[in-house]
């Protein structure tokens, strides 16, 4: 068992147990049993036809805990979902990636479609409900605004909707393979493609896990100019969320006013790095781009005319009764059922379970420089439009402190790493991002070549919370639930 | 009615008077390269560049590949390559996206008359991602905001393809999407045209050589303007279309 608070795990392979499938799913139960949350779980090809399993699980106080087992091609294990929700999606991967059959899983579907199953996307088992006045509605893979592709199909009892099925997979473009492919320390372009709204908590996942295996100790300066990176790309993102929530309400002065407060924000990264999305700012062993005192100056200006007026907006949002009765006791997820499906990240914390990297994993930056949790305790659509204008208030103070902190400097812009990977060492590595944890791990040959790389974003995860928070809702209320939740396709689908 | 009207004031004006005289400081657009010679036999950017962007004798960078990471900058031993922030980057034609130390700008987009006639006071768009990563789909999102306001000349992304004379198509084009995006273009009523935005949608980009994506669309129908970048700024797509268009900004 190992312990952690940083929120980078080093594991030499050799210090791992090998168990078999059955055994580790026990364990996993046990660990789920006192309260343990099921971080990941997946497989990769080992030699000729055995698999090898990996599951990372965190206790009540963050610690990690690494399980591994190996399985046979077309191998099986009683599964996990029947007894632990939260294991259902995790375990259709699991599927559709190694070919091992969790028994008993109730709904052993395609994740994304992936390799052999490419073509068939739309032979997708949909649920059926039957019965008079029952009607379905399909809606995507394109839909109405400048979105990407996803297809909803509402079983409804007339307005009502009795359940959604989310069925994803058309963006898939074959990324943990690719990420094998070149060289370990050249990967940033391809990572900060697998979710291009959330390059930087990409990026850092990344290069953390780089740096963990290469050895190479980050100065705190740098890490906190990756920190203010990730500040800028979750308030950027939270305005984005906020801009389609006033918009799908036809809100147009909340519209209008987001969507020109983001601009601000991602003008202000591109004065930094080149990139409205933080792209090239951050590669393994340090950040291309410093905070010259200049451009030090500009950001704490930015940010406070921008802090200013984020809080008008706001409150014109919250004031307004077509938008409180539109969001309020609509698109709800308890805390209980946030729990028992393993939602992380803001839709988690919006139904008052407090989960968050940056408190539970802090690291030493975030030790320091902490940025508290926030939770809301309805869980609905109110919540969570709510949270993200709590935590874009959180981000701008924590930011502020950085910024004004005159002791530091950050114009640093060195990259150094060293060249050589451990061999024989799986990394894993978490970056709280605007949705929430994004988890890389990387697993590492004799040779301190890449064998496997493994990406999950928070939204995998997520998905389902949505199709639980529509459950009962009219259909027309679909569009503002989706937007609350605010997740990703791409990084999805891989 | 009175905190409406405060974020009504602070609001102020928003919109980018004359986007062809926009000045977005930091961008990194166009790459620049130096008449320098380089080091005998050095392959740095080549080996370096993620996309396959960049190839020798002369030293030549395709727009249409590059994702503007700058890794060739840093490899560099000669300093050939370095970034500014011109975004007067789309073009009509596929070839004109390629740079050189002699041909340092990509070919001023020419007004089509035909498309100006036709779509000169109306041009309404239907976007589909097939595997975009977001980053690309916000920019074209970002269009319709009140700073680009590209609805004030006439140009507006729509819901239906049926009410669409264009697609602005993002992404790589991945294999499960390549049923709904033809799908979509069928839907379309003629005269319609495409509009290939970012990296990903030109050349494929990072996925060009994945087996998950298929380029046959591309194949079969040619795009009317290419809109480089990774994302491109919104200002390379409305320049772009203004010029294609013969639109005064």
């Amino acid at each position: 068992m190992m312990k952690t608070r940083e929120p980078v795990l080093l594991l030499p392979l050799g210090e791992l147990d090998v168990l078999d499938m059955p055994t580790l799913a026990q364990r996993c139960a046990e660990h789920l049993q006192t309260g343990a949350r099921l971080v990941t779980l997946f497989g990769r090809p080992d030699a000729e036809a055995s698999w090898v399993a990996t599951a990372l699980l965190q206790g009540p106080d963050g610690e990690l805990t690494v399980l591994r087992a190996v399985f046979q091609s077309g191998a099986s294990y009683p599964a996990l979902t029947p007894r632990f929700a939260q294991a259902q999606i995790l375990e259709r991967e699991l599927w559709e990636q190694t070919g091992i059959t969790p028994l008993g899983h109730p709904w052993l579907k395609p994740v994304r479609f992936e390799g052999a199953r490419q073509q068939q996307i739309a032979d997708y088992p949909f649920f059926k409900v039957r019965g008079q006045e029952v009607h379905e509605v399909g809606v995507g893979p394109i839909h109405a605004s400048v979105i990407e592709p996803g297809h909803f199909r509402f079983m409804c009892l007339g307005e009502r909707v009795y359940h959604l099925e989310v069925q994803l997979g058309y963006q898939h473009r074959g990324i943990e393979p690719m990420l094998l492919r070149r060289a370990p320390l050249t990967l940033t372009s391809t990572v900060e493609s697998i979710c291009g709204d959330a390059c930087v908590a990409y990026a850092w996942a990344y290069c953390a896990a780089m740096e963990a295996l290469s050895d190479t100790p980050i100065p705190a300066e740098i890490e906190l100019i990756r920190g203010v990176a990730l500040e800028l790309e979750r308030i950027a993102m939270h305005l984005a969320a906020l801009g389609g929530l006033a918009t799908d309400l036809a809100f147009l002065q909340g519209g209008a006013s987001y969507g020109r407060l983001r601009t601000a924000i991602i003008n202000a990264s591109m004065r930094v790095c080149g990139s409205r999305f933080g792209r090239s700012w951050l590669r393994p062993g340090g950040v291309r781009f410093g905070l010259t005192d200049a451009l030090r100056r500009d950001l704490t200006q930015t940010l406070g005319a921008f802090a200013r007026d984020i809080a008008e907006v706001n409150a014109l949002m919250l004031g307004a009764r077509s938008v409180r009765a539109r969001f309020q006791g609509t698109g709800s997820v308890s805390t209980q059922a946030a729990r028992d499906l393993g939602l992380v990240g803001l839709v988690a914390r919006a139904s008052g379970v407090a989960l968050d990297t940056r408190s539970s994993l802090p690291g030493l930056l975030h030790q320091h420089w902490p940025i508290p949790s926030l939770t809301e305790s309805t869980g609905d659509c109110w919540a969570r439009m709510q949270l993200r204008m709590r935590e874009i208030d959180t981000s701008l103070s924590w930011l502020a402190k950085v910024l004004g902190d005159q002791s530091l400097d950050l114009r640093a812009q060195s990259i150094q790493i060293n060249a050589a990977l451990r061999p024989d060492a799986l990394c894993v590595s978490l970056r709280e991002g605007t949705r929430g944890p994004v988890l890389h791990v990387a697993e590492t040959t004799g040779q301190g070549t890449l064998r496997h790389y493994k990406v999950q974003d928070p939204s995998l995860l997520n998905w389902f919370g949505l199709a639980l928070a529509v459950r009962d809702n009219g259909i027309s209320d679909f569009p503002i639930c989706n937007k609350s939740f605010d997740l990703s396709y791409c990084a999805n689908d891989l | 009615m009175l905190k409406s009207i405060a974020v009504r004031v602070s609001q102020g004006t928003q919109y980018i008077p004359d986007p062809r005289k926009a000045n977005p400081v930091g961008f990194r657009g166009k790459p620049v390269i130096e008449d320098a010679a380089c080091e005998p036999g050095c392959v740095a950017c080549v080996t370096t560049c993620p996309t396959g962007a960049i190839s020798l004798d002369p030293v030549q960078i395709d727009l249409g590949r590059c994702t503007l990471c700058t890794d060739c900058e840093s490899v560099c031993p000669s300093a050939k390559f370095s970034f500014s922030n011109d975004f007067r980057l789309a073009s009509a034609e596929r070839a004109s996206l390629v740079l050189t130390a002699t041909r340092r700008n990509v070919d001023p987009v020419a007004v089509s008359q035909a498309l100006r006639q036709r779509f000169g006071r109306s041009l309404k768009l239907r976007s589909v991602s097939a595997g975009g990563c977001n980053g690309c789909e916000l920019e074209v999102n970002a269009l319709t905001n009140v700073n680009f306001d590209i609805g004030r000349y006439g140009i507006d992304m729509v819901a239906s393809p049926r009410h669409a004379d264009g697609l602005v198509l993002t992404g790589p084009i991945t294999r499960n999407m390549t049923e709904a995006l033809q799908i979509c273009w069928d839907a379309m009523p003629e005269p319609k045209l495409v509009i290939a935005v970012g990296a990903c949608a030109i050349s494929g980009g990072l996925f060009a050589h994945n087996d998950t994506v298929d380029r046959g669309f591309l194949q079969r129908v040619r795009p009317t303007l290419y809109v480089p970048g990774c994302p491109p700024h919104p200002l390379t797509f409305v320049c772009g279309v203004l010029d294609l268009l013969g639109i005064p900004s």
